[in-house]
């Protein structure tokens, strides 16, 4: 098949298991479908967390400089030793998704229809899924098990690959 | 120019329109017109990377009052 009429292929890893982390992956893949490639998306460690039926992901205070800045129009962040008291991290979460609904950002459980309905490849990793003890009946429907093997077989072949 | 097909994007922000288009390009014959209105300004440039890509043809965009709109021929 000539360059030309070979379908491309979008690849990436997602390993983070936090709320603002299971954006970029999601939405990238279903872009790419969007853009007659073909998606798939391999989740390993907290990634698979994006997976799970009942999902719950939150952001992560601590360590960030770059949080956005609880108070709109005043400068001031956290400072990030208040990121370690309790209730801190439910805080962060309850603002960025605050955010992301006033800017009509799609929810992680809508780009993750979204990637069922376009036919993204959803792979979980069978090896951190031992580790970490998650099972295949705790994630969404249509979702693949493979090791790493599984990914390289998929990364050898794409034209884009990123890890998240 | 006869347009088959209106998609209201207004409102959603990215990459959503792009899934909206892709969307509508399976349900139009070839050469046939989809109107899409945006009011993501990342979609004016996301739109032409999209046509770019896949082969088909914005072949009207106009803005109004901070809506975008494009007129796309299925290839």
């Amino acid at each position: 098949m000539s360059e030309e009429e070979r379908i491309k292929k979008f690849c990436c890893i997602a390993t983070k298991g936090t709320l603002d982390m299971a954006y970029p992956p999601l939405i990238l893949a279903t872009t790419a479908v969007a853009m007659d490639m073909e998606a798939t998306i391999f989740f390993t460690f907290y990634g698979l967390e994006i997976l799970k039926k009942d999902i719950d992901l939150k952001v992560a205070p601590l360590g960030n400089p770059a949080a956005p800045k609880p108070i709109p129009g005043i400068p001031i962040g956290v400072p990030n030793i208040v990121g370690v008291l309790p209730g801190m991290t439910a805080i962060a979460t309850m603002m960025m998704k605050s955010w992301m609904g006033k800017a009509n950002v799609a929810t992680i459980p809508k780009l993750l229809e979204n990637c069922q309905k376009f036919g993204v490849r959803l792979i979980g990793c069978q090896m951190t899924m031992d580790v970490m003890g998650y099972t295949k009946e705790q994630f969404i429907d249509g979702v693949e098990i493979g090791g790493a093997a599984t990914y390289i077989d998929v990364a050898a072949d794409a034209d884009i690959n990123l890890a998240f | 120019m006869e347009v088959k097909k209106e998609l209201d994007c207004k409102g959603l922000i990215c990459p959503e329109p792009i899934l909206y288009i892709k969307k509508a390009m399976g349900e139009v014959e070839s050469g046939e017109i989809v109107k899409m209105d945006t009011t993501d300004k990342g979609s004016l440039s996301d739109m032409s990377a999209w046509a770019r890509r896949t082969g088909h043809e914005i072949v009207e965009q106009t803005e109004e009052g901070g809506t975008f709109t494009f007129f796309v021929k299925k290839k």
